[in-house]
């Protein structure tokens, strides 16, 4: 008999994935990697300003992760020199929100629970902020599908069509925030950006076409998530990591067959 | 009425003008080239017209609900992309498979829908790309120099198609390039562009054209049989006088 907490944590994995598969894949398409990063990393100090104002969690982790991903966009299009921007901004933040949290009065704040996830923790109450959260980032990009498919395609092509890539992007940037605050929870701020990209990447081989790697990429990140939590439960290991172990774990086999199996 | 027209357009950047004082007009049917050197700010007043970049002087007005054909320059697909031509052909309105085969068929690359876009040549990308801007049906085809990277035989091909195309949908063409020959007497109208118009006119108004001289030299005069085009049709243009390149 499966223990309560642990379907819990079963339906944080898979819901967030939901998510993660489309957006990790336009993260992939458009060279993202880092910019999903800068903005998780900023979650740390979303949790140390939330715990400072005893506000809740993830709304303060929303609120600086949209802030840090809508800076670095708007940064992006100044023609900043955006990888050595993003290292600066992407560790400021973390450690900015490491030494906020040491400033939080009272009870010592368990870092780790942020920063690896707490999946084993997670209540009815955040199952629903999950699933709320992943099922509207989703639906978004379901709606805006191919709007956001021509924008990453090319800028003039969608502005041709009367598509606005400033737009579309803006999208995406704000469907990454809310991504990170509901996967804090689930493999913490360091893993996020892994949960983004080695799905989607995963997908990458055998997928001949856009739906299909985002489709792919959800699912493998489903699997991995509940490989992760078996694994987990099996050998004592902690749950994000697990999590994010077994999707390397899927991205490896993937890439060995692309390999040998060219299509 | 024209499809675009453009008055007094200009683009700087600081102090640095790409662009100033460009008037322009196209109208339906009609086959517009744009030449000019490299940097004489073809692809800007391009973008200008097309609406992707903002004039920082003048103002474009296009036809309401014009459709516009787009044919790039140049286009990179992310190696982490997975796309086939008809998926591509289908961004970002969906078209029935019947159409979007027809349309291949139409630019010379048939049954090829379910091969990866990275796969194809550089002629069959370009003609995969034309066959995207088709399937719209659009009022005006532009084509930013869509040649590039294809060789002589390949770029006359690709002419005769814009050709056909013309004929068969009525659609008006307008034309980049940085050289004239081949395309040249298919136009209607030449603009030579560098930085402003330098002129503008018949094809072989501007060949003649001491600017046109100045800026391309003599060279491609002899290269301008390799596509001849008659017309069963006249035109009355004005060459664009008192041109200078201060």
């Amino acid at each position: 008999m499966l223990d309560d907490f642990l379907i819990r944590a079963a339906l944080a994995g898979v819901g967030l994935s939901i998510a993660v598969g489309p957006l990790g894949s336009f993260v992939v398409w458009r060279r993202m990697a880092y910019f999903g990063d800068a903005t998780a990393h900023a979650a740390i100090l979303g949790v140390a300003l939330a715990l400072i104002f005893s506000a809740p969690v993830t709304l303060g982790t929303l609120v600086v992760a949209a802030a840090m991903a809508l800076a670095v966009s708007w940064l992006s299009t100044r023609g900043h020199a955006m990888d050595a921007t993003l290292g600066v901004l992407s560790h400021s933040a973390l450690a900015l929100g490491l030494v906020a949290i040491s400033f939080v009065p009272g009870v010592r704040v368990d870092l780790s629970a942020f920063l690896f996830g707490d999946i084993l923790a997670v209540t009815w109450a955040d199952l629903a902020v999950i699933w709320g959260g992943a099922g509207l980032v989703a639906a978004l990009i379901a709606w805006r599908w191919s709007r956001l498919l021509t924008a990453t395609l090319s800028r003039d092509l969608a502005a041709a069509s009367g598509i606005n890539a400033d737009r579309e992007g803006l999208i995406l940037t704000l469907s990454l925030a809310v991504v990170v605050a509901v996967a804090l929870k689930v493999v913490g701020a360091l893993l996020i950006a892994a949960m983004l990209i080695i799905p989607a990447a995963a997908a990458r081989g055998p997928a001949r076409a856009p739906e299909t790697m985002a489709v792919l990429a959800a699912l493998i990140g489903a699997f991995a998530s509940l490989a992760g939590l078996a694994a987990s439960y099996q050998f004592d290991t902690p749950a994000g990591p697990s999590i994010v172990v077994a999707a390397s774990a899927i991205y490896l086999v993937s890439a060995l067959f692309s390999r040998l199996l060219p299509s | 009425m024209s499809l675009i027209t453009a008055s007094s357009l200009g683009l700087s950047h600081g102090a640095e003008v790409i662009l100033r004082d460009v008037d322009f007009a196209i109208s339906s049917g009609e086959i517009v080239t744009l030449v000019g050197p490299n940097g004489s700010g073809k692809s800007t007043l391009v973008r200008l017209l097309l609406g992707i970049l903002s004039p920082t002087a003048g103002r474009v007005r296009r036809r309401p609900g014009l459709r516009i054909g787009y044919v790039p320059q140049k286009l990179s697909i992310d190696a982490s992309l997975p796309l086939t031509v008809a998926r591509f052909l289908a961004l970002p309105d969906r078209h029935a498979p019947a159409a979007i085969s027809q349309e291949l068929e139409n630019v010379g690359i048939p049954g090829l829908e379910q091969r990866q876009l990275t796969a194809l040549s550089g002629g069959q990308f370009q003609r995969a790309l034309l066959a995207r801007a088709l399937l719209t049906a659009p009022d005006i085809l532009v084509l930013d120099e869509p040649t590039q990277g294809l060789d002589q035989q390949g770029e006359a091909a690709f002419y005769r198609l814009i050709d056909e195309v013309r004929a068969r949908t009525g659609a008006a063409v307008l034309l980049v390039s940085h050289d004239l020959h081949v395309v040249m007497s298919a136009s209607d109208r030449v603009i030579c562009l560098n930085g402003h118009v330098c002129c503008e006119g018949t094809p072989h108004l501007v060949a003649d054209a001491p600017e046109y001289r100045a800026l391309f030299g003599h060279g491609t005069q002899g290269a301008l049989a390799l596509y001849p085009h008659d017309h069963d049709h006249c035109h009355d243009h004005s060459h664009g006088e008192g041109c200078d390149h201060a």
